[in-house]
């Protein structure tokens, strides 16, 4: 468990330093959500149907941005070899480093979700309903997202493969997290059976994702 | 305790590197791995780290912990050195003495051996690459392991830093440990020679 917290520690530490991406990822969460208004116009009715869909776009983009460091960092600077080699299984390894990264990058944009729902004429429902939703959908694009970092380690490409791979698999979560924003807002349908699928859908890729990324990331030794 | 490989082979990018590769190692010895550019000694070492699949041959350690695998109870010291620039030396340190776990962290004691108790609170980012390979060394000492599998440990070290690191050396060869390192420049230390592919 030492080894866990110690792993978690210092990912949170290196985000929230100078250069470390936890900033940068609300920054530009601010900035597709504040490009939105000039795009659309003016139209407070049309923002407000929208705002959800903005919203979770921009947390989706800012999550991606950030997550193709999660192992190319350490691969690059040789953590990652000594991660393998240490006696904490490789699976919980990635779940620690994914934990950390959602706690240093997922958590501020939930924080921020308040402020620019002001931008886009959500009233307080609406606002809650999205960090809500995002609450519990984010978790399920990380640890999706983390076997795409995970990849793009083993294929040696980063960036904009990562996207190419992940963006498909956070398909789901899009949806059933717009859709449950949705219902809490305008109705008709219940907000209970979109917002169960998308815990689900995070409770899945909980398990899923670290033994992906961990099978990926031992084929991938070299 | 005793360290062995039987007839291993190493094929990396569809080339062998080599085969029928044989070596063995027993407690308080080195074994220096020598050889040109590009005849495997990195991927001797990690293979025994497991950081790379032998394309044929065992591997095995004889009288270590059973409880753990080999590459457990290995130190791999690398060409990248697994130090984090925004994090200071003293956490860079404390950090893998918490991950690798074993016996209490002594960050100043080992800081001190290494020659880096100046700089604890200095972030990573501006040591100098001897000053980096220093610091590596520090988590060998601070985190016992049986095995150091070393790859050019020499290297950026100043006069005054080889003659150290062969003394730490020799202290853990004393302690019953043993040494796998690939190098091009002597240890410093009495070591045995492997040599793969040829003269060099």
């Amino acid at each position: 468990m030492t080894a866990l917290a110690a792993l978690i520690r210092r990912d949170i530490r290196i985000a929230l330093r100078v250069g470390g991406g936890a900033l940068i990822g609300v920054l530009f969460f601010l900035t597709v959500v504040v490009l939105m208004p000039f795009a659309v116009g003016p139209d407070l009715a049309l923002l407000s149907r929208l705002g959800p869909a903005i919203l979770w776009l921009g947390a989706l983009l800012a999550s991606l941005l950030t997550l193709d460091r999660l192992f190319m960092a350490d691969h690059e600077d040789g953590s990652l070899d000594l991660i393998t080699m240490s006696r904490t299984p490789l699976e919980l390894a990635c779940a620690a480093k994914a934990l950390a990264h959602w706690l240093a990058a997922g958590l501020p944009l939930i924080v921020a979700t308040p402020v620019l729902g002001l931008l886009l004429n959500l009233d307080m429902v609406a606002t809650g309903a999205v960090a809500l939703t995002l609450l519990a959908g984010t978790p399920a694009l990380t640890f999706t997202g983390m076997i795409g970092a995970a990849l793009a380690v083993t294929l040696h490409r980063g960036g904009l493969l990562m996207a190419v791979l992940v963006l498909p698999l956070s398909i789901p979560v899009l949806i059933f997290g717009v859709a449950a924003s949705q219902a809490a807002i305008t109705g008709p349908l219940s907000f209970g059976a979109p917002f169960s699928i998308l815990c689900a859908l995070s409770l899945v890729s909980l398990v899923v994702g670290p033994f992906a990324a961990a099978m990926s990331l031992r084929h991938g030794l070299d | 305790m005793q360290l062995s490989g039987r007839g291993l082979v190493c094929v990396r990018g569809g080339r062998e590197v080599f085969a029928g590769l044989d070596f063995e190692a027993r407690s308080g010895e080195a074994v220096a791995v020598v050889g040109r550019n590009g005849s495997g000694k990195t991927s001797l070492l990690r293979l025994i780290a497991g950081l790379l699949v032998p394309a044929g041959g065992t591997i095995a350690l004889a009288g270590g912990d059973s409880e753990l695998t080999l590459p457990e109870q290995c130190h791999y010291l690398g060409h990248r050195d697994a130090l984090k620039p925004a994090l200071s030396v003293v956490e860079n340190l404390a950090f893998w003495a918490d991950f690798l776990g074993g016996e209490r962290f002594d960050a100043e004691g080992s800081l001190t051996t290494v020659g880096l108790d100046h700089a604890t609170d200095l972030p990573a980012a501006f040591l100098s690459a001897g000053q980096r390979r220093r610091l590596s060394l520090a988590r060998l000492l601070t985190v016992r392991r049986p095995v150091w599998l070393l790859d050019e440990p020499t290297t950026a070290l100043d006069a005054a830093g080889q003659d150290m690191f062969a003394g730490l050396m020799r202290d853990h060869l004393t302690r019953g440990g043993l040494i796998i390192a690939a190098t091009h420049a002597p240890l410093g230390i009495d070591a045995r020679e492997l040599r793969i592919g040829g003269a060099a």
